[in-house]
């Protein structure tokens, strides 16, 4: 088993609640190391109230067990997720799905001037006239936002 | 019980139970939006308790759930802010802002601890908390003239200085623009404690390790 072929099966995982964009897309695995059977996987959690976190991780062990090897995943609790890890292709997956992707997190400290600054684009319609509807939204990951000129609601994934 | 597992209980129980308290607006909050927002915050607070509960249980050899819901009411070590049972706006969003203030301060203290796992841990913590403070403080603008929210502040200021450690508190005044005053200490619970353990451990407490 190489660390490769283990990359490529976790890539086949959906996120469980935006299921359009992969466990790797969304940047949550850190590392794979392969040593014989033992694969261990670094797994770095998205939001730690999100319930999807457990499923994830119930996913990446029955994955790695159907390539015949002896799962072992460690839930990293630092800040090295940020929503800057998805990749260029999950952020176009999200895109047309109907969620706007993330800002890029700017050096330094998320503040509110930083956020309000930012143009966030309607995913129906590409227009950038769009406002702020509610900072929460259906997951703690995403944002309400209303797109002024097709006239729709649509969510944002939260800059964290 | 040595210090580092009092400090993360401390930490722990502090978001648990304002999670818990957030989370009694679910469905009543006075706008469809705060009804999300307060839903939200909460599923966060807890998410943030759980994996603080994580570090103590490795340090004390046991498991988060145990911590979180099989300790006596006296056995838990928030602060009196959290445990109150505030079901009139004024004073909710004068509690979010305070509490989001202390653990603003709190926070920014720990990321510069020795301790790298809890450095780590309050560095994830802080990138969500950002939102809560957003929330807070615009509800805090808003309401910034309106003598009821002027009077809950006052009232409850008290007990957000106990939220943080004495050293710590001058910090916590300037940020709020108010005086340090004699806090409201970590240690003699509320009577409100106990009625919210009530009803937060019931489940647990009837079937023994349920699972759901």
């Amino acid at each position: 088993m190489t660390t490769d072929a283990v990359w490529a099966a976790l890539a086949d995982i959906p996120d469980p609640e935006i299921p359009v964009i992969s466990l790797v897309d969304l940047g949550v695995i850190r590392d794979v190391a392969v040593d014989g059977r033992r694969v261990r996987v670094e797994f770095t959690p998205t939001f730690l109230g999100c319930p999807a976190l457990e499923v994830m991780k119930r996913a990446m062990e029955a994955k790695v067990a159907e390539l015949g090897g002896e799962p072992e995943v460690e839930v990293i609790s630092d800040d090295s997720w940020s929503t800057d890890r998805i990749s260029p292709e999950g952020r176009e997956k999200l895109r047309a799905a109907g969620f706007a992707p993330p800002a890029p997190r700017a050096a330094g400290t998320t503040t509110l001037v930083q956020l309000q600054s930012k143009a966030f684009r309607c995913p129906y319609c590409g227009s950038t006239e769009t406002k702020l509807e509610n900072i929460f939204g259906p997951t703690p990951c995403r944002s309400i936002r209303w797109c002024e000129s097709c006239r729709q609601p649509f969510e944002q994934f939260k800059t964290i | 019980m040595n210090e580092r597992a009092q400090l993360l209980l401390s930490l722990a129980d502090d978001e648990l139970i304002v999670g818990w308290r957030d989370s009694e607006w679910t469905g009543i909050a006075p706008t469809l939006e705060e009804d999300v927002a307060f839903s939200s915050i909460a599923q966060n607070e807890i998410g943030h308790a759980r994996a603080l509960y994580e570090l103590a249980a490795a340090e004390l050899g046991t498991d988060a759930d145990a911590l979180a819901f099989d300790r006596s009411p006296d056995e838990y070590r928030c602060a009196p802010l959290v445990e109150l049972h505030l079901m009139e706006w004024a004073h909710t969003v004068a509690r979010r802002y305070l509490y989001e203030e202390a653990d603003r301060v709190r926070i920014e203290a720990l990321k510069g601890s020795d301790d790298a796992e809890l450095a780590g841990l309050a560095a994830k913590i802080d990138r969500e908390e950002v939102y809560h403070r957003m929330h807070a403080e615009l509800w805090a603008a808003r309401l910034r003239d309106e003598s009821r929210f002027r009077a809950a502040t006052r009232e409850l200021w008290p007990y957000a200085l106990g939220v943080v450690p004495p050293e710590l508190r001058d910090e916590l005044a300037r940020r709020v623009a108010l005086e340090v005053v004699e806090a409201r200490e970590r240690g003699e619970h509320t009577p409100a404690l106990a009625e919210l353990w009530e009803e937060m451990t019931e489940v647990r407490r009837s079937v023994p390790g349920a699972t759901w």
